[in-house]
């Protein structure tokens, strides 16, 4: 293993014993898991598994959710995000979010990218022109919308939409990125389009990425953890657990046998 | 069946028909500049509205300055910080019933609270005061209607990038709401101009006219209130008729900018919220 590929499989997020309850409802139960950096991370499983619960609690969006509560910790950089020195403004700066339904505030194109930056303090005008340009650049939809950046991003298209998402999202320099089935509102052009765009941004960004398709996981990821009704069942590098699972649920529900 | 119901149809829209053409024909006839432009005068005997024309928009004014604030407020703090979903329900249960309070029960407690307990005499502003209290549940409805219409998914999308709560309710929340906001002081506004019965008590029916902050320490009738002095104590039909006409213009002006601002809102939305501020 040469230097660079050691550094590629550095851990970035770690999870320990993390459980999550909606009451007296268990959506997630000691789930371990570390999650290297720079690469796609998939997460499958049927509906109601906890993919969701499991990537909202990465960077705390779940304690918007009243009846949660969590234990177990999750550690970003060796850093307990549960911990009270840790600012969530700023976790959630460095573990940025995509939703399954594009969902851009009603402002202009340039103002949903600068709501991060503008948020975090950047007030220049010469600087938030440079991030949205570049952000934008890099969400690969700088050239449909360069002359368009005064309009109201409720007028692009879903697919538009989504990729303005992932530029804003990336306006704040983020670490990692959790997606939340993104393609899943999207039509199979602007969908093939998001995945290229997730393959380029797996050069700089961590990207965690809950699908229901299985030809997308296999398609985008390098590892896959496959969920069953809060348990991590199998977790493992997406070519095994697509060929060879070792877990009987894992196979079965590959091969469309349930969910 | 049908017939039945066409003359219940017919016997409705008469009336209604009926008594704007009578207010108006009765009460245009005796509007004029001198009317609205003077303070009325008993040596010579002389009817001039101008005092109670201003009563009327420093009530509104003085209502709205103090309902706004609250209202929209309690509204937020209902709807975006309340964790204890039992004490909401309480306090909206609370305002729905104190909307259903006749008014005059709200002069009267007006009256013993702002005018003795408070020190504030028979004033525009206790008038005023009594007003907020009136509508404030109203007020408080609306705004949390229409902040309940704004997608929880603008929310999220705020915090996700790290926003914190009131940068979230300023910037993405607020705007979503501003048409309720309006929507519901036009709405109190118009209820204002029809009030009598709380004024009576509170505001009382003095025709003098003031500047605004003499006038809020003093009494004064509204247009509503001065409606009831010239016909019922005065016999004044003349001037009470004119009074309710441009009382009806009013309320019709006010229903129809109601209407406006709502299709003007829709459009808004459609085209977005306005921009931040940036630093060149
Ligand atoms: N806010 C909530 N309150 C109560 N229960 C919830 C809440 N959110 C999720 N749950 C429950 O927790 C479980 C896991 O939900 P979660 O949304 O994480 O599943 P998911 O794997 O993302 O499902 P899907 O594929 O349908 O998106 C489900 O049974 C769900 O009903
Ligand atoms: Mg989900």
């Amino acid at each position: 293993m040469n230097a660079e590929d050691k550094q590629k499989s550095d851990t970035i997020i770690s999870t320990k014993d993390l459980n999550v309850w909606y009451d007296d409802f268990q959506a997630l139960i000691d789930v371990t898991m570390d999650i290297p950096e720079k690469s796609i991370t998939a997460l499958i499983g049927p509906s109601g598994c906890g993919k969701s619960t499991f990537l909202r609690t990465l960077n705390r969006m779940n304690d918007l959710i009243e009846s949660a509560k969590t234990t177990g910790s999750v550690l970003y950089r060796d850093q307990d995000i549960f911990h009270s020195s840790m600012e969530v403004s700023e976790l959630r700066r460095h573990i940025g979010m995509v939703f399954q339904k594009p969902n851009p505030f009603p402002m202009s194109v340039y103002d949903n990218v600068a709501y991060g930056p503008r948020t975090h303090g950047t007030k220049s005008r010469a600087k938030l022109d440079d991030i949205v340009e570049r952000s934008l650049r890099g969400a690969a939809i700088w050239d449909e919308v360069r002359d368009k950046l005064r309009q109201n991003a409720l007028g692009l298209s879903g697919g538009q939409q989504q990729r303005l998402c992932i530029a804003r999202a990336l306006a704040v320099q983020p670490d990692v990125l959790l997606m939340d089935e993104p393609t899943s509102a999207l039509d199979p052009i602007s969908t093939t389009k998001i995945e290229e765009l997730i393959l380029q941004l797996k050069e700089n960004y961590t990207i965690i990425i809950v699908t229901h398709n299985m030809q997308q996981a296999l398609r985008i990821s390098d590892g896959t953890a496959f969920f069953l009704l809060g348990d991590l069942v199998e977790y493992g590098s997406t070519d095994i657990i697509f060929s060879t699972p070792s877990d009987k649920r894992t196979e079965d529900y590959i091969t469309g046998r349930f969910g | 069946m049908k017939t039945i119901m066409w003359i219940s149809a017919f016997i409705t829209c008469g009336l209604i028909i009926g008594i704007i053409v009578y207010v108006f024909a009765k009460g245009i006839p005796f509007i004029s500049w001198d009317l609205l432009s003077t303070s009325p005068t008993y040596i010579p005997p002389h009817i001039g509205i101008l005092p109670d024309i201003m009563n009327t928009i420093y009530i509104v004014i003085a209502s709205l300055v103090v309902m706004v604030p609250l209202g929209a407020g309690a509204a937020i703090y209902l709807e975006e910080y309340a964790t204890n979903q039992k004490v909401v329900a309480v306090i909206e249960y609370a305002a729905e019933t104190l909307s259903g309070i006749p008014s005059i029960i709200y002069g009267l407690v007006g009256m013993l609270f702002f005018c003795e307990f408070a020190g504030l005499r028979t004033s525009i502003l206790a008038g005023a005061l009594t007003l907020v209290i009136m509508n404030l549940p109203s007020i408080m409805r609306t705004t949390q209607e229409s902040l309940k219409t704004v997608p929880q998914s603008y929310r999220e999308g705020a915090f996700a990038l790290g926003a914190g709560k009131w940068r979230v309710i300023r910037t993405v929340v607020l705007p979503g709401c501003v048409d309720g906001i309006i929507t519901g002081c036009v709405l109190a506004t118009g209820r204002i101009l029809g009030e009598s019965a709380a004024l009576l008590f509170t505001a009382g029916f003095a025709h003098t006219l003031n500047s605004f902050f003499e006038g809020l320490m003093s009494p004064g009738a509204t247009l509503t209130v001065a409606l009831y002095v010239y016909a019922k104590e005065q016999g004044e039909f003349g001037a009470a008729f004119a009074i309710a006409a441009i009382l009806m213009i009013l309320t019709l002006g006010i229903n129809s900018l109601a209407m406006w601002l709502e299709r003007h809102f829709r459009k808004m939305r459609e085209q977005g919220y306005p921009q931040e501020k940036t630093k060149e």
